[in-house]
């Protein structure tokens, strides 16, 4: 009963493809699990805008919508139609082909992620043998797009947006890559899903998640941190800075196409979450051996709410940076701990299992971070600022 | 020649050729992106996921945002285009036909050419791997180490920048 409970839509797709005629069967495989991916992302986009919105509401001490349906529930059903029915408007000195193809581009590279995320046991599109790989390969496109959409808007803030934008995800895609070769170098392998299958086990109650090992909790850190940069997200939303440049790269985008970087952008954080759950959070793994009996994909979802509701909770806490600020972050403290959690992981490996391997890599890894925190704050110079690159 | 190379070759000739045709050059730049995936798209049709991916990640991610952020912190807008064709069109295909015939000879007219092609080896990510850590560690880490002190050494200029300025 479990068994068919967690394998239930590899089943159903199985009797699916039953009915069709043996040459049409891989075409068709292909097709349905692409049409469940392009369907189930974009209603949990659906739901995390309404989640978002709620979420942040009550941090700041408002209702939220609560006009449409009970709840609001039904308010990204009307943003939806509103994005739709609204009127398309292209700058006249703006590029018009570049213009249009910078949200397709940034859609179509969100979507290709999915390809390689275990959403279940048996549910994965391809599993490929570069499969991390892959995914850092369709993300690095994103940049692409975003400077498409500055630059064809023809417009000083979306300019600014997009330079803005490029630079944080080329500063924060260095250390996202190195937090993630820890997993890669215990797990052997860059297949998703056989990173999955190296955290499957469990000693007692408790499973053999990455996240619970000293360089797999501060690989997951890093990997947050970076992700939530990577996805423009508070406190790294620069790019669209509304105080100072608006809404950056699409500010010049109306309708539809605003709405489909919106999507975009929150299928790109969905991805990444959906990557750090894969590769520190055990993928659809339980999180207690005596939880298994719940299907598989149940705790993917799981894992990829709780994240999202991180998301949204830094959101509505978090103050903005400043680009100096964002810039040193990445480059003095995020790249120099990804570099040494690379060595301490690999003393890991060689060290005899026990505590005392607990013990000196949490203090190779602590050690640090503290004097690395200490160091940069007693350079921090308290004075009148001066503006170098504006007067 | 399956159908799907036919396509991807047409993909790949026609950016490049549209990057070098183009006036404006982030339009040259956008065009010669669509030819280094066109290129990634054709050695993933080979079975090359590793090559392919990188060539994404590095030409597509890396590459292209690189020459598109020269062009714009070089370029003026308001600046006089100049054209960007040769009048010599005549000679200048001249010149490449020739270059072309003198490659297509040589490579036919080569003794590796000559030899049947050995039966195509199955290569996946793994055994690359496992061929860089063993067989070829020692380039592989002092190409690393380069890159490392490559890294910390731009880090270690834009950090000095600032002092100067003040």
């Amino acid at each position: 009963m479990t068994q068919t409970l967690d394998q239930i839509f590899v089943i159903a797709l199985q009797r699916l493809l039953g009915l069709l005629p043996v040459a049409v069967r891989p075409l068709a495989s292909a097709i349905l699990c692409v049409v469940a991916i392009l369907v189930v992302f974009p209603l949990l986009f659906a739901i995390t805008t309404w989640l978002e919105r709620k979420g942040l509401g009550r941090m700041q001490n408002r209702l939220g919508p609560n006009r449409t349906g009970p709840f609001g529930l039904l308010q990204p059903v009307a943003d939806a139609i509103k994005s739709l029915t609204k009127e398309d408007i292209v700058p006249i000195t703006a590029d018009h082909v570049v213009h249009f193809l910078a949200p397709l581009v940034l859609v179509m590279a969100a979507f290709l992620a999915y390809a390689v995320l275990p959403i279940g046991r048996n549910m994965v599109l391809v599993n490929m043998n570069a499969g991390v790989l892959f995914f850092f390969a369709v993300g690095s496109t994103v940049e692409l797009s975003v400077f498409m959409a500055g630059w064809s808007s023809r417009s000083k803030y979306s300019l600014l947006g997009a330079m803005r934008a490029v630079a944080q995800m080329i500063s924060y895609e260095v250390p996202m890559v190195l937090a993630t070769i820890v997993i890669i170098m215990e797990a052997g392998s860059l297949s998703t899903v056989a990173i999955v299958e190296k955290q499957a086990g469990y000693t007692g109650i408790f499973p053999h998640w990455f996240v619970f090992t000293p360089w797999g909790f501060m690989g997951f850190a890093l990997f947050m941190i970076a992700a939530t940069a990577e996805s423009n997200r508070s406190p790294f939303d620069l790019p669209e800075g509304e105080s100072e440049i608006i809404a950056g790269y699409y500010i010049e985008y109306s309708g539809f196409k605003f709405a489909l970087f919106f999507l975009g952008e929150y299928l790109g954080m969905f991805a990444t979450s959906g990557l750090a759950i894969t590769l520190f959070l055990g993928g659809w793994s339980a999180p207690f051996s005596f939880l298994t009996w719940i299907p598989s994909y149940a705790w993917f979802f799981a894992k990829l709410l709780v994240l999202i509701g991180a998301f949204i909770w830094i959101r509505g806490t978090l103050p903005r940076l400043r680009m100096d600020q964002l810039m040193n972050l990445a480059w003095q403290y995020i790249l120099p701990m990804a570099l040494i959690n690379m060595l301490v992981a690999g003393i890991w490996h060689f060290m005899p299992v026990g505590p005392i391997r607990w013990l000196v890599c949490s203090v190779l890894l602590a050690a640090p971070c503290v004097v690395l925190s200490f160091t940069l704050k007693r350079k921090k110079r308290l004075q009148v600022r001066t503006y170098y690159f504006a007067e | 020649m399956t159908v799907i190379f036919l396509i991807l070759a047409v993909l790949t000739v026609a950016g490049t050729a549209a990057a070098m045709g183009m006036r404006n050059a982030v339009h040259c730049v956008l065009a010669l992106t669509l030819g280094f995936a066109g290129v990634a798209a054709l050695y993933l049709q080979l079975d090359a996921q590793f090559v392919g991916f990188t060539q994404i990640m590095v030409y597509v991610g890396a590459v292209a945002i690189l020459a598109v952020f020269a062009i714009m912190m070089t370029h003026s807008p308001t600046s006089v285009q100049l054209p960007a064709y040769s009048t010599h069109w005549l000679a200048g295909g001249f010149v490449a036909a020739a270059v072309f015939a003198v490659l297509a000879w040589a490579i036919r007219a080569s003794a590796a050419s000559a030899q049947p092609l050995p039966p195509q080896p199955d290569i996946d990510v793994q055994q690359i791997g496992d061929a860089l850590m063993h067989r070829y560690v020692l380039p592989l880490e002092i190409m690393g180490l380069l890159l490392t002190a490559a890294l910390i050494g731009a880090v270690v200029i834009a950090m000095d920048r600032k002092e100067e300025i003040k």
